[in-house]
C-alpha cells in the first residue's frame, strides 16, 4: 500500500526515473482505434441484459410557479406507454452537483424544469408520451436579469473558493495612480455542449442498482445515487467507460439518471433515457453570466500601484457554487494595492455551475483586455507591460511559486509568433479590405491536487493491468496511464492495460478542475512502487539498483522476465496520492501565454482568426500529443467565448432562445486557424509526485482576450461586451 | 421491413416514426453512430446514403428500404481501419471520440464529392477541379461539430487521406 500526502516533495518514483521512455511521447491514443471504428461503447449505448424499456422526461413549459395538475390520461392512452411517473417525490428539481438535488415538482423554479418521465417500449412512444402529458402551472413573475437585482446581491457562500479580500488601501492608491483604469466587461451565460448528451440506462438486481452513463466523476455519483435512493454505496454501481465529452457538466448526475433509476424500479425493468438537446440548456447547470469591473492604477513605468476586480454574477434559487472570476487576477500580476469580490444575484434559473475553467475561463478575458488596454495607457508593449509587473511571490498571499515561467512563456511566444511585426498603433495593417491585428494574452490556471486511488496488477504472463474508476473525457486518461505504469514497470505500453470508469475499481479522483491528470497519475506512479519493490526483493536488489525494461527487471549481472517473477500470483500495488501541506506551503498553478492574429473586415466588421500559438508551462507533460490536442481544444473554446457563445436569455419568460447547436454557435470547422502549440516542460515536483500541472483548462485561460486583443490592434474597436459579435464591432469601425 | 446496411440485409419491424439514426442505434445495435442532438445541428449522426452524406437523425428509416446505408461499421473495422481511421488516430483528430463516426463517414462523403468536381462556398469556381485546400476542407467538413475542438487535426488527417502533403504546423513541443 503506498499512500502518498504531499505534506512534503516526494522522495521520487520509479516511473519519472524509468527507462522506458514512453512517458511524454506523443503515442496514438490505445482507445483510438475504438473510438474512429465506433466500437468504443458509451455508456448509453452499453446492451444490458433484460427487457429494456424507453424514457423521455416530462418538462415545465414555464420557469417559475405553482404546478395546478399535470394531466396524464392523453399520455396513458397512447400506443406502447407502460407508465408515467410524475409522482416519486425523488423527481430532482436540478442536475445534482456534488449532493442530491433538491427534490419535488410541485413547484417549477427554472425553464424547462423536469417533473417527470414517460416511459414506453420504444424511444418514438416514450417522446410522444411526454409531450402528450398537460402541465398545468399558475405561472408567476420571476427574477431573469442579473443586473436588476444588483442591490439584492448576496456576498460569496461561506464555502466559496473565494471570499472578498482587499490588501493594502485600494481606493487610495486608485485615487493617487498617475495613470489608471477602471472599465466594466460582460461575459453572458455558457453552456458545456458536450456533443454526447446527457444519457443513462439503469438497472435494478435484487436491491442493488447498476447505472450506466456519461459521467466524470464516478465515485461521486455514486455518493449522490447512494444518498438520493437511500442504498448503501456497496450496493450501487456506476459505469461510464467513454463519456463523449464533459467540460464539467457531468461532474455530479444529470437529471436524466434520477428519473431512470426511479422508473427502472418502478417497472422492475432496465430503463434509459438520453436528455434531448434543447432540454440540456436548461436542465444542466449553466456558466453564470458576469459583470466585471477591473480597477487598475500605476506608475508612470507601468508599474502597477492597484489592481481591483469586482464581479457580479448569477445563482439560480437553491444557491451553492460561485463562479471564482477573480482567481486569475489573484496571482498574475503584481501590485500593492489590490481588491476582489464577488456578488450574487439569486435568479429564477437553473442553477450556475462548472464549465471548463470556472472562473479564469470569463475572468481572464476581462483582466487581459484591462491589461491590453492599460499597457496602452502606459505607453508600453502589452508584453513588456506584464513583464513590469511580474511578481517575486504570488502578490495575494506572499507564497513562494512551485513552479513559474509565465515570462518565457511571453518572451518564446513572442518569438516564434513573430510579434515584432505587430504595429503598436491599431488600424495600421491592411489587406484590401481586412485590417490585420495581433494580441496577446497571459494563461493562467490554479493547480489542484485531489485524493486519487489506483491498483496496478502485475500480472503472470508479466503484462501490467491498471484500474481505477478513473474517467477519460477525451483527455486521454487512458493513454497517459498505461504510459506512467509502463516507465514504471518497464513495460511498452502494448503490455498495460487499462481498466477505467467503472466504481467496482478503486475510487480515482474523476476528471474535473484539471485535476485528473496529477491525481491518476500519481496513484498510478505510487501504486507501481509497490511493485517494483516485490521485485527487488525477489531479484535481491535495491530498488535504486535495479533497472526495469521490456518486461525484464535487470539487476548485478542478471537479467530475469516479469512471467518468471512474478510466479502464480499477480503482483499488486495499490496507490493513494492525496493532497496535503504543499497546498498551504506554495501557490501552484500552471501558466501560459496566448498570441492571435485576426483579419477585421473593415466594412463588414467580420472578424477571421488567421493564426494563433499558445506556449504553456503545464509541469510535466505525459502524452506530447494528446496534450497538444487539449491544448487546442481550449484555445479554440476561447476563440467561441471571444466571438460566439451567448446564452440569450428571454427576460421575459426566463428561458435561453437559442437552445440548440444551431442557434448556440460554438467553433465549427471554418471558424478554426491554424493553431501552433509549444510546451515549456518542466516538472513541479511541489506539486505531486509526477510533477504534472493541469492543462485543459489552463489552454481556454487567456485565449479569447488574445483573440479580442487583437481585434483592437486590428481596427481600433474595443467591445467589453463578449461575445464580439459583427454587430458589436460594426458600430466602432472607422468610416469606410 | 428490409435495410440493407454495409452490404448486410437487416430485418426490422419499426414503428414509422423511427429515425434512420435510432434504427441504426436502438435496433440494429449499430451504435457507431451518434446522435448529439436529433435535430440535424450537429453531424455526429452523419452516414452515408447511396454514397452521400447525410444526417441519420433528420430521415425516416421507412424512407430508405431501398436505400445502400454505410455506417462507421461500414467503413473500416479495428482489424482493417480504412485510411481516413487510421489518419484519425495518427493525427488524433479527436479527443472524446463521440463525434468521431461522424467526423469520419463525412470526410468519405466529402471527398467523393470533391473528386467530381462539386465546388464548395469557397472554391475559386463552379466548375472544374477542386483544390483541396485547408480551407476548403473546413468549409466542406463545418456541419460536423465537435466540441472537443480537434478541428485542426481533423483537417490533418484528412489531408493525409487523401494524400496531400502534411499539414506544417503540426509542432508540438520542445522535445516532440
Ligand atoms: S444527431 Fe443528427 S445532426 Fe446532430
Ligand atoms: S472528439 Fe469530442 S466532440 Fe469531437
Amino acid at each position: 500500500m503506498a499512500d502518498y500526502r504531499m505534506d512534503a516533495d516526494h522522495p521520487g518514483v520509479a516511473a519519472t526515473r524509468g527507462v522506458q521512455n514512453v512517458l511524454g511521447k506523443p503515442l496514438d491514443r490505445i482507445d483510438g482505434v475504438a473510438k474512429v471504428t465506433g466500437t468504443a461503447p458509451y455508456g448509453y449505448e452499453r446492451r444490458v441484459e433484460g427487457d429494456i424499456a424507453y424514457g423521455f422526461a416530462i418538462t415545465a413549459p414555464a420557469a417559475k410557479g405553482a404546478v395546478r395538475n399535470i394531466d396524464t390520461d392523453a399520455a396513458r392512452a397512447l400506443p406502447g406507454v407502460i407508465d408515467i411517473i410524475v409522482d416519486d417525490p425523488r423527481i430532482a428539481r436540478q442536475a445534482a452537483a456534488f449532493a442530491p438535488a433538491a427534490t419535488g415538482n410541485d413547484r417549477i423554479d427554472h425553464w424547462d424544469q423536469v417533473i417527470g418521465v414517460a416511459v414506453a417500449e420504444t424511444f418514438e412512444a416514450a417522446r410522444a408520451a411526454a409531450r402528450a402529458v398537460v402541465v398545468d402551472i399558475a405561472v408567476e413573475e420571476g427574477r431573469y436579469d442579473t443586473l436588476a437585482g444588483r442591490n439584492d446581491a448576496s456576498p460569496p457562500p461561506k464555502d466559496s473558493r473565494l471570499q472578498d479580500r482587499t490588501i493594502g488601501d485600494f481606493d487610495g492608491a486608485m485615487a493617487d495612480g498617475e495613470i489608471t483604469l477602471d472599465q466594466s466587461y460582460s461575459t453572458p451565460n455558457h453552456v458545456h455542449a458536450a456533443m454526447e448528451p446527457h444519457a443513462s440506462i439503469a438497472r435494478w438486481d435484487d436491491g442493488a442498482l447498476t447505472v450506466w452513463s456519461s459521467l466524470q466523476i464516478l465515485s461521486n455519483a455514486r455518493n449522490i445515487l447512494a444518498q438520493a435512493f437511500d442504498l448503501p454505496h456497496d450496493k450501487v454501481r456506476v459505469i461510464s467507460p467513454y463519456i463523449g465529452g464533459g467540460f464539467g457538466g457531468k461532474g455530479g448526475i444529470g437529471p436524466e439518471t434520477v428519473l431512470a433509476v426511479i422508473a427502472a424500479q418502478k417497472l422492475g425493468r432496465p430503463v434509459k433515457i438520453a436528455m434531448t438537446r434543447q432540454q440540456l440548456f436548461h436542465n444542466v447547470y449553466r456558466r453564470t453570466d458576469t459583470h466585471q469591473r477591473l480597477r487598475l492604477a500605476a506608475d508612470a513605468e507601468g508599474r502597477l500601484t492597484a489592481l481591483g476586480h469586482d464581479s457580479l454574477l448569477s445563482q439560480g434559487p437553491d444557491g451553492g457554487f460561485m463562479e471564482p472570476v477573480a482567481l486569475g487576477s489573484l496571482g498574475l500580476y503584481g501590485a500593492p494595492a489590490r481588491r476582489f469580490t464577488h456578488r450574487v444575484v439569486t435568479l429564477d434559473m437553473v442553477m450556475a455551475g462548472a464549465v471548463r475553467a470556472p472562473g479564469e475561463a470569463v475572468g481572464m478575458l476581462a483582466l487581459e483586455s484591462a491589461m491590453d488596454e492599460m499597457a496602452e495607457k502606459v505607453g508600453l508593449d502589452p508584453i513588456e507591460f506584464r513583464k513590469r509587473n511580474e511578481p517575486e511571490v504570488d502578490p495575494t498571499t506572499g507564497k513562494p511559486f512551485s513552479s513559474r515561467r509565465f515570462i518565457e512563456c511571453l518572451e518564446t511566444g513572442a518569438e516564434r509568433f513573430g510579434w515584432d511585426r505587430r504595429e503598436a498603433t491599431p488600424g495600421m495593417r491592411r489587406e484590401g479590405e481586412w485590417l490585420i491585428g495581433m494580441g496577446v494574452a497571459g494563461a493562467f490556471r490554479i493547480n489542484l491536487l485531489v485524493t486519487g486511488k489506483a491498483r496496478v496488477q502485475l500480472m503472470p504472463d508479466g503484462t501490467a493491468t491498471v484500474e481505477t474508476d478513473m474517467t477519460d473525457i477525451g483527455t486521454g486518461t487512458y493513454t497517459v496511464t498505461a504510459q506512467v505504469a509502463g516507465e514504471a514497470l518497464g513495460l511498452p505500453v502494448e503490455q498495460v492495460k487499462v481498466a477505467l470508469g467503472d466504481t467496482a475499481f478503486p475510487p480515482g479522483s474523476g476528471s474535473g478542475g484539471s485535476f485528473g491528470a496529477a491525481a491518476t497519475a500519481s496513484s498510478v506512479a505510487l501504486a507501481c512502487e509497490d511493485i517494483v519493490a516485490e521485485l527487488a526483493k525477489r531479484m535481491d536488489a535495491d530498488p535504486a539498483d535495479m533497472t526495469l525494461k521490456d518486461g525484464h527487471a535487470i539487476a548485478g549481472n542478471r537479467r530475469v522476465p516479469f512471467s518468471e517473477l512474478v510466479g502464480s500470483a499477480p503482483i499488486e500495488g495499490l496507490g493513494t496520492i492525496e493532497q496535503g501541506r504543499n497546498a498551504e506551503t506554495y501557490s501552484q498553478a500552471a501558466y501560459g501565454a496566448q498570441f492571435a492574429e485576426v483579419a477585421v473586415n473593415a466594412v463588414t466588421g467580420e472578424v477571421r482568426v488567421r493564426r494563433m500559438l499558445g506556449v504553456f508551462d503545464a509541469g510535466r507533460i505525459l502524452n506530447y500529443k494528446t496534450a497538444h490536442s487539449q491544448a487546442i481544444g481550449g484555445m479554440i473554446w476561447g476563440i467561441g467565448y471571444a466571438l460566439h457563445e451567448d446564452a440569450v436569455l428571454d427576460k421575459r419568460t426566463g428561458q435561453f432562445v437559442n437552445h440548440d447547436l444551431g442557434e448556440y454557435h460554438i467553433p465549427a470547422h471554418a471558424d478554426v486557424p491554424p493553431l501552433d502549440v509549444l510546451f515549456l516542460e518542466e516538472p513541479d515536483l511541489h506539486a505531486n509526485p509526477v510533477g504534472v500541472k493541469g492543462l485543459g483548462e489552463l489552454s481556454i485561460s487567456g485565449a479569447g482576450a488574445a483573440v479580442t486583443n487583437a481585434i483592437y490592434n486590428a481596427c481600433g474597436v474595443r467591445v467589453r461586451d463578449f461575445p464580439l459579435t459583427l454587430d458589436k464591432i460594426i458600430a466602432d469601425l472607422p468610416p469606410v | 421491413m428490409q435495410f440493407t446496411i454495409n452490404g448486410t440485409v437487416h430485418e426490422a419491424d419499426i414503428d414509422v416514426r423511427t429515425s434512420l439514426l435510432d434504427l441504426l442505434r436502438e435496433h440494429l445495435g449499430l451504435t457507431g453512430s451518434k446522435k448529439g442532438c436529433d435535430h440535424g445541428q450537429c453531424g455526429a449522426c452523419t452516414v452515408l446514403v447511396n454514397g452521400r452524406r447525410i444526417n441519420s437523425c433528420l430521415t425516416l428509416a421507412v424512407m430508405h428500404q431501398d436505400d445502400e446505408i454505410t455506417t462507421i461499421e461500414g467503413i473500416g473495422t479495428p482489424d482493417e481501419l480504412a485510411p481516413l481511421q487510421a489518419a484519425f488516430v495518427k493525427h488524433d483528430g479527436f479527443q472524446c471520440g463521440y463525434c468521431t463516426p461522424g467526423q469520419i463517414c463525412s470526410a468519405t462523403g466529402m471527398l467523393d464529392e470533391v473528386k467530381k468536381g462539386w465546388p464548395s462556398h469557397v472554391s475559386e469556381a463552379l466548375d472544374g477541379q477542386v483544390d483541396l485546400t485547408d480551407t476548403e476542407i473546413s468549409e466542406r467538413m463545418s456541419g460536423n461539430l465537435c466540441r472537443c475542438s480537434a478541428y485542426p487535426n481533423i483537417v490533418a488527417a484528412i489531408r493525409e487521406a487523401a494524400g496531400l502533403a502534411p499539414v506544417e504546423h503540426e509542432v508540438v513541443g520542445e522535445d516532440a
